[in-house]
């Protein structure tokens, strides 16, 4: 068996991978492998083929793949190197990993530091325990936009959607343009998961029907898709007696949320939130694995790539940092905790040391959408340290509340700071 | 392919695989008809997946002679045919006081049936055992002799093993009816022509009323489908350590929580009586019938946890029991009936149907042997068959030769269940190979897991239009009429409006 | 309550503001020859109403035919935003392309697009 050494492997070459392995290189790590399972790199940028990439990064409106061959080319240049078509099988916590491909059989690697960018799954009928027949035509969004946009195929003519995610509503478009039909999208809640934008750009310019307060009750066909029965819901997501439909169709694309791929990160010890079903990290995206660090959609599901690649950058180095011994002993660490309308904030814990060093900025989703100004607030012990005022706060967009090191010393003294977001 | 069988078996579930394995043994030639597209893919691929001890069955009836005989002799098939088995013991669990005298019934009962091993344990024991039984269980009913298996896994191995030994299997053949010469059974007609034989075994499973009734046998024999819902959760959160029971109820042994060979647990079955043969759907209350179920156990059961949803159908028959004195009237049919020479009538097989299976192969070669059938061993009978490797149970020294001899066994499809591609082309090149994705599934666990293909089938159809040497919108999940795509992303139909 | 027709006969139409994150929610209407915007409207707001009534674009992102390379599509899009109107004969015309590998990002696959000025370029390499 190949045994070898590197510095800094980053599992995935999706936008937070690239990113941290670009990181790594500029910040002295001389030996970065990213390990990849598909054949190219990119990770999920590769099937994005529409446009909102890279509008805060570059001020520039690219497609997915146009933002990650930048990082692509980039890393490429740098003398990162990339292992494809090829899947860890062990991640152990002493940073041994073991993998396999078709190329290389199996390969043992001793790692000085690790960076877990595997991204999300996509969550599955079963797992919404939607009832009926199990036949063919029932996918979710982003394998059917795998289909479409990389391997050139159409899984079905006449589709029905269920949930409004981005995922969703862009393939809605997607598949419109290339001859299908989308009949209905449905989404359980009273009002979008995805972004506006794409309301308008992908359901609203073709006049696809968006029924909110709906879901799929039953899938019905024996070999094929034939027709879903729909509901209206309440608030508690029940039934509302009367309201079934049945839609004729041939294929059900499910967009019902996105869920953080953490096989492997248990695998090496690694805590996972159960809110976020991401990693425990603190403010250097540091797991509570020595040497783990984790990265992009894997940590919490992003709205926007370029904050992914933000994060990216931060764990590459921080994880060359770690590899070289160049870390500094961890001191105090506050402890960040989800307050009032928060359902999750990131990064778990903050060393206030690194915060006199630079702005951190801590990401949350609220749990209610609030369509008027609100305020979102950090406070210790009961006082409000650090405040920003927005428009508006929806659970389908991120919140973000940077920490400026003049906050050092308020947080050196505090065990806890609890983030909320209430209305002004 | 031959126009005339010694034995043509008519159904290819666990029974029927399992009889024509037994009967390779003889010399004769078998041939095996299905109607599916895939041997074992109705209630075969679709049940608990447990070996019984026997204590359930009503004393004296043929199911639970069946299911007694034929519980030890799944230790030697194991070894034989090479299927996931687990002799882990059963439970069947009491909670609250008031449900102690079930055990006790169910132990007299076993005692009656000639159960071994039965042992009644307190509820701490039980909790001791299963930390994460309700912690209200007064005491439970352990079984050393129960098992798991993976009841596909079986079938498949009984095939093959039949194949290597000179039978035949035709899959897309289904019967239509007999041909009946002096009131004996001289063969068959199907959708696919006529075949002649001196046996004809029915082993139809839920269609068997259909087919007895055209050999003139048991006009009142009716089997009524029974549906059985089931949720598979996921291993990565809790694991079990046995298969646990409830106390029976009338109709059905309950709403069980078990570990699977996988390393899942699944839940379930419900029990609903249908009119449709085919309905194998899942339904908004029996899901949570089974989730309700299961959490009477497993507390600390979350539905978050979820990764499968599937139902089966039990053949549920009406034949009265055979035994004087026996009031039972759901009984197996085993037998060679009076009213037409030269069939084997298999009837009313379902639970403890997959258990019994052995022994009903068994208890066929040997009604043959009273008929008067001669029946000559082969000298070159080939009891083995040997499973192909899979790549998720081995260690790292046999992967490394398994790569070695063919690379495709390094790159991984199914990242959830860590399954290769090696391990892909090796089914599609074995005896009885699958061609649809279901049949890859089945053999290979592909895409049971967390993200339910949502990965692996891309990657799939490209492998399996390449290996199968078809379009990539050939590609089915389950047959002809259940393609997975339907045209490639730039062919667009001919009328486009505007 | 209903819309009411103003004198040039026009009926004010919602419209929903994307020009940033938020989605206001605008009402527009065409009145002697003028675009009037009512119901709120930051000046982002206000251009992006006018525009969209009187020359709605958008951003096209499809994929175009390779022979010769990894995958049989490559992925391309308009390097600015496309006449509205003229989409469903963009589509057409991006049927019918062939390219051949290897392509280059950036790669111009329809020049001057039905005559709006606006290229078609290729999202990505591919080999």
């Amino acid at each position: 068996m190949n045994k070898r050494r590197c510095d800094v492997a980053v599992i995935g070459s999706g936008p937070g991978g690239l990113a941290a392995a670009i990181a790594a290189k500029k910040n002295g790590a001389e030996d970065v492998v990213i390990i990849e399972r598909d054949f190219e790199p990119g990770g999920i940028l590769v099937q994005c083929i529409h446009n909102g990439f890279g509008v805060e990064i570059f001020q520039e409106d690219l497609p997915g793949p146009s933002y990650a061959q930048r990082f692509i080319e980039e890393a490429r240049g740098l003398g990162v190197e990339m292992m494809l078509d090829t899947m860890v099988l062990e991640a152990e916590p002493n940073r041994r990993l073991f993998t396999t491909s078709k190329g290389g059989g199996i390969q043992e690697i001793e790692v000085g530091a690790v960076v877990l960018a595997m991204g999300c799954r996509e969550r599955t009928r079963a797992q919404i325990r939607l009832p009926g027949t199990r036949p063919a035509g029932v996918y979710t969004a982003g394998t059917a936009q795998r289909w479409v946009n990389v391997e050139g195929f159409m899984p079905g003519k006449r589709f029905v959607i269920l949930g409004s995610g981005d995922i969703g509503m862009i393939m809605a478009r997607r598949l419109t343009f290339e001859g299908a039909k989308v009949e209905r999208v449905l989404e359980i809640l009273p009002h979008i998961s995805g972004l506006m934008r794409n309301y308008v750009q992908c359901l609203q310019d073709f006049d696809i029907p968006l029924q909110l307060q709906h879901t799929v009750t039953r899938i019905l066909g024996r070999d094929r898709v034939e027709a879903v029965e729909t509901a209206a819901v309440d608030e508690n997501w029940r039934v509302v007696p009367g309201s079934q439909e049945v839609i004729p169709c041939d294929t059900l694309l499910l967009s019902v949320g996105l869920i953080p791929e953490n096989e492997l990160s248990r695998q090496s010890g690694v805590k996972i939130d159960a809110v976020t079903g991401g990693p425990i990290v603190d403010d250097t995206f540091q797991t509570n694995v020595p040497g783990y660090f984790a990265a992009g959609n894997v940590v919490h599901v992003y709205d926007l790539v370029d904050w992914v690649t933000e994060a990216g950058f931060r764990a590459g180095k921080s994880a060359a940092d770690y590899a070289l011994g160049k870390r500094g002993k961890p001191g105090h660490m506050t402890a960040v905790r989800a307050g009032e309308n928060v359902r999750y904030a990131v990064p778990h814990r903050i060393d206030p040391s690194s915060l006199a060093m630079e702005e951190i900025p801590i990401q949350m989703r609220v749990i209610r959408p609030i369509e008027a100004p609100i305020m979102i607030e950090a406070l210790v012990n009961e006082s409000v340290i650090a405040r920003r005022g927005q428009q508006y706060a929806r659970p389908g967009e991120m919140v973000t509340l940077p920490l400026k090191p003049d906050l050092t010393d308020a947080l050196q003294k505090a065990d806890t700071i609890t983030v909320r977001v209430r209305q002004q | 392919m031959l126009d005339f069988y010694d034995v043509i078996i008519i159904g290819g579930g666990v029974v029927g695989y399992m009889t024509a394995r037994f009967l390779s043994r003889y010399k004769l030639d078998i041939l095996l008809i299905e109607k599916e597209e895939d041997i074992g893919s109705v209630t075969s691929a679709a049940n608990t997946a447990l070996v019984h001890p026997g204590y359930d069955p009503v004393p004296g009836s043929l199911k639970a002679i069946l299911n007694v005989a034929a519980n030890p002799m799944w230790t030697q098939l194991a070894e034989e045919l090479q299927f996931s088995f687990e002799r882990c013991g059963d439970y069947v669990v009491a909670v609250g006081e008031e449900e102690l005298p079930k055990l006790d019934e169910l132990f007299k009962r076993g005692k009656q049936n000639g159960v071994q091993g039965m042992h009644r344990i307190s509820g701490d024991e039980m909790r001791k055992r299963e930390p994460l039984i309700n912690p209200g269980t007064s005491g439970a009913l352990y079984a050393e002799t129960g098992g798991m298996c993976d009841p596909f896994g079986v079938t498949i191995a009984a095939a093959e093993n039949a194949v290597m030994n000179g039978a035949t299997i035709l899959r897309n053949t289904a019967f239509e009816d007999f041909i009946i010469e002096n009131n004996r059974i001289k063969g068959i007609r199907t959708n696919r022509g006529e075949f002649r034989c001196r046996w004809a075994v029915n082993a139809a499973g839920l269609y068997s009323d259909r087919v007895m009734h055209r050999a003139g046998v048991r006009p009142d024999f009716e089997i009524t489908p029974r549906k059985g819902e089931y949720l598979v959760l996921d291993r990565a959160e809790f694991e079990l350590k046995s298969v646990y029971f409830p106390v029976p109820t009338e109709i059905s042994k309950g709403i069980l929580a078990t570990a699977t060979v996988h390393g899942n647990t699944i839940l379930g079955p419900t029990s609903n009586e249908l009119e449709d043969k085919k309905d194998k759907s899942n339904t908004a209350g029996g899901l949570e019938e089974v989730f309700e179920g299961g959490k009477k156990l497993i507390p600390a059961l979350d539905v978050r946890h979820v990764i499968a949803i599937f139902a089966g159908l039990r053949a549920a028959g009406n034949a009265p029991c055979q035994a004087p004195g026996v009031d039972y009237n759901h009984d197996f049919i085993v037998e060679i009936p009076d009213e037409v020479g030269g069939f084997v009538n298999l009837g009313g097989i379902e639970s403890p149907g997959l258990t019994s299976s052995p022994a009903i192969a068994r208890m066929v070669v040997d009604l043959l042997k009273d008929a008067g059938k001669k029946l000559e061993e082969k000298k070159d009978w080939k009891p083995v068959r040997p499973a192909r490797p899979r790549f998720r149970d081995l260690g790292r020294e046999e992967r490394l030769a398994l790569i070695d001899k063919d690379p495709r066994y390094g790159r991984i499809v199914c990242r959830c269940e860590t399954v290769t591609e090696g391990e892909i082309i090796a089914e599609l090149n074995s005896p009885v190979p699958p061609t649809s994705y279901d049949g890859i599934k089945r053999r290979t666990w592909l895409g049971t897991g967390r993200c339910q293909g949502g990965f692996d089938m891309p990657r799939m159809t490209e492998i399996m239009a390449r290996e199968l040497d078809t379009a990539e919108t050939g590609v089915s999940k389950k047959g002809s009429g259940s393609e997975l795509l339907m045209r490639r992303t730039k062919d667009v139909p001919e009328a486009q409006d505007e | 309550m209903n819309p009411t027709r103003n004198a040039s006969g026009d009926l004010p139409r919602e419209i929903i503001c994307v020009a940033c994150p938020k989605g206001c929610r605008l009402e527009a209407v065409r009145e002697n020859g003028q675009i009037l915007v009512t119901k709120e409207g930051c000046k982002r707001g206000i251009q992006y109403a006018v525009r969209e009534i009187e020359d709605p674009r958008r951003m096209v992102a499809s994929t175009v035919r390779v022979s010769g390379a990894m995958h049989p599509l490559v992925p391309v899009y308009t390097e600015e935003p496309f006449p509205k109107v003229l989409i469903p004969k963009l589509l057409k015309k991006l049927q019918e392309v062939r390219l051949d590998a290897p392509v280059q990002m950036g790669q111009v696959v329809i020049r001057d697009a039905l005559d709006t000025g606006i290229n078609v370029v290729a999202s990505r390499n591919l080999n």
